[in-house]
């Protein structure tokens, strides 16, 4: 990681000067002894790779219908978790809705960094654009990301990519906040008054002293935008306005099952089951990260 | 505090002109002749043109915006495209279901939130903790539509507990419209209630461990006494808060929750206009969805500031 590189980090205030051993190590520590956390890594390291290994791995493709065998029971012969209405086997379809699912939870993460932490450290170093950038924050987080993503979809379709942008969006305002706040915080202390009697130029000093300090609440609030991004892909998928079918998303899964749910419940709970795995993998592990950055987070016991 | 109201005031009103601004270009943005299809597909191209300068789309957008923001101050929200009926009408109808189901979420939020937080402080260590903290867990993790499909399957179907959709007027039957939207409103309000515990619970641990209120407790109050008169006035900021914030969620989840159980509320309203394009509708479910919000908002910031005296003279700082 970069933020490690930088060097003009207040010495005096870091773990090694407290004796408490390095910044990483302390971090590795941390995160290894919080059990659920790692319960969460481990389980996003496998959801991740089970995206990733979907074509490798689905026994079918994930639209690949069986007339003949619609309707099967989990269990069956070739078909681990049964098959849906037009017997296509549940299991590839959750891999591959899995995948979708990954790819626009981090579609929306990276939207969201892109553009919210420039202008979080814009307006958190610069008083005068701050009140700009903040009432820009107000207007865009007056729409409900349903209501972006309703808008985006009446203009130009419903798709992957606009669900993305919708949730990435909706996202921004949040990750704005995040960042200023940290750079508020961050350039009061002594490094940044530092770098600013040695004439350091504003930009200078942001990029490289305010940003890398601020990395670890960047990184914090991207796990904290995964798993709702990843719930409101499903969502908009499940109302029409994002994925469109042929492709797998968990969201069309849910919604076809529930027009055939009392006759074979299993279609409704496996779309419902992975989405839940996927948040509850980054959640877990999101808590975990944010007590190691931040010891003195209240969640520690 | 006057001057505090007078600029929140003036900044969320700005707020909405830039909203309304947004929404104005968004739906002028959208595919499709708003003339066409309210003349009909085989229109003759007079019959367009009248209907273009009928609806006004014959101005230049300025012109356009202005006319529309003076109908707008005027309570004119011009008629659906598809139905002719006053787009107000349509509002009328179906907002007051969806704030029933919004007001008693929240109320069900609140209520399990603050409850499940305070235990989770009381008993930290201890499985009281786990278990709400698993369902702080659950509830954060757990798409509430799949929940919803769960809980119609299973408490609604099955067990017989609930019914599975429909809407009765609560002015009206009082008891049957509450147990009618009972199932939709703890659905709605799970992922709240898990925010608002989490946020309660840390909050909680916080103050509870700050000189004062050991200075509170070594003067001998009861555990009791400091626990309401301290611990939870501050999670009290924090929970109007959260409700202010998770608003935007609130608002995406009523409009899925309506869907599932067929309630005829906003959401519908919305999903029905999208996919029908009604431009006139759509542009009043946005509007007032922002509205709403933006005024919510202001009323959380005031509120925000008689709770804690700290924040009105404070500021930025």
């Amino acid at each position: 990681m970069t933020m490690t590189k930088s060097p003009p980090r207040d010495k005096s205030l870091t773990s090694e000067a407290m004796g408490i051993g390095s910044g990483r190590g302390r971090l590795w520590r941390s995160l290894r002894g919080n059990r659920l956390g790692m319960v969460g890594g481990v389980l996003m390291a496998l959801v991740v790779l089970l995206a990733i290994l979907a074509p490798v791995i689905a026994p079918y493709g994930p639209a690949e219908v069986h007339f003949d065998t619609p309707f099967q029971k989990p269990g069956t012969v070739g078909f681990l978790l049964g098959t849906d209405d037009l017997g296509r086997d549940i299991l590839s379809r959750l891999l591959f809705g899995m995948r979708a699912s990954l790819e626009v939870g981090a579609l929306c993460v990276l939207l969201s960094i892109v553009v919210g932490a420039p202008l979080g450290l814009l307006a958190g170093y610069w008083k005068w654009l701050d009140a700009f950038i903040s009432r820009l924050t107000d207007v865009t987080l007056a729409f409900p990301f349903l209501i972006i993503a309703v808008g985006l979809a009446a203009i130009s379709g419903p798709s992957l990519q606009n669900a993305a942008i919708a949730l990435g969006i909706a996202h921004i305002p949040t990750m704005i906040r995040v960042v200023r706040g940290e750079t508020l915080r961050i350039k009061e202390s002594d490094f940044v008054l530092g770098a600013k009697t040695m004439d350091a130029s504003g930009l200078r000093i942001v990029f490289t002293h305010v940003l890398p300090n601020a990395a670890s609440s960047i990184i914090v609030q991207a796990t904290v935008i995964m798993p709702v991004a990843v719930i409101g892909e499903a969502l908009l998928s499940f109302l029409g306005l994002g994925i469109q079918p042929p492709t797998p998303s968990l969201g069309i899964m849910l919604s076809d099952a529930q027009q055939y749910m009392f006759r074979s419940p299993t279609a409704a709970i496996v779309p419902g089951v992975g989405i839940a795995m996927i948040c509850l993998a980054f959640n877990l592990f999101g808590d975990a990260l944010r007590d190691a950055f931040d010891p003195t987070a209240t969640s520690r016991k | 505090m006057i001057r505090y109201a007078f600029t929140k005031l003036w900044q969320s009103a700005l707020t909405l002109l830039l909203a309304s601004i947004v929404v104005f270009i968004g739906v002028r943005m959208l595919p499709g002749d708003p003339a066409r299809a309210m003349a009909g597909e085989d229109a003759s191209p007079e019959q367009l043109a009248a209907m273009r300068e009928q609806l006004g789309l014959n101005a230049s957008l300025p012109h356009q915006f202005l006319t529309y923001l003076g109908n707008l101050l005027s309570g004119d929200l011009g008629n659906s495209t598809r139905t002719g009926t006053p787009v107000v009408e349509m509002i009328a109808a179906t907002l007051p279901v969806t704030l029933w189901l919004s007001a008693y979420a929240i109320a069900i939020a609140v209520i399990v939130g603050v409850l499940f937080g305070v235990i989770a402080e009381r008993f930290r260590g201890r499985w009281p903790e786990w278990f709400t903290n698993g369902f702080a867990l659950i509830g954060l993790s757990v798409p509430n539509f799949w929940l919803g499909i769960l809980a119609i399957l299973y408490l609604a179907v099955s067990l017989g507990w609930f019914p599975a959709s429909g809407y009765v007027d609560i002015l009206s039957d009082p008891l049957k419209g509450l147990y009618y939207l009972t199932l939709p409103a703890i659905i709605l309000g799970t992922s709240l209630a898990a925010v608002i515990m989490r946020q309660t619970r840390a909050s909680m641990i916080e103050t509870m461990s700050t000189d004062y209120v050991r200075t509170a407790k070594a003067k001998g109050l009861s555990g009791g006494r400091v626990l309401l008169r301290y611990g939870l006035r501050n999670s009290l900021i924090v929970v109007v808060t959260i409700v202010g914030l998770q608003l935007g969620g609130l608002i995406s989840g009523a409009v899925v929750t309506e869907r599932i159980f067929a309630l005829p509320g906003f959401g519908k309203l919305t999903l029905d206009a999208v996919f029908t394009r009604d431009y006139p509708v759509i542009e009043a479910v946005v509007l007032i969805i922002t509205l709403s919000y933006i005024v919510i908002n202001l009323a959380v910031d005031v509120l925000y500031s008689v709770i804690n005296p700290r924040i009105r003279i404070g500021g930025s700082n």
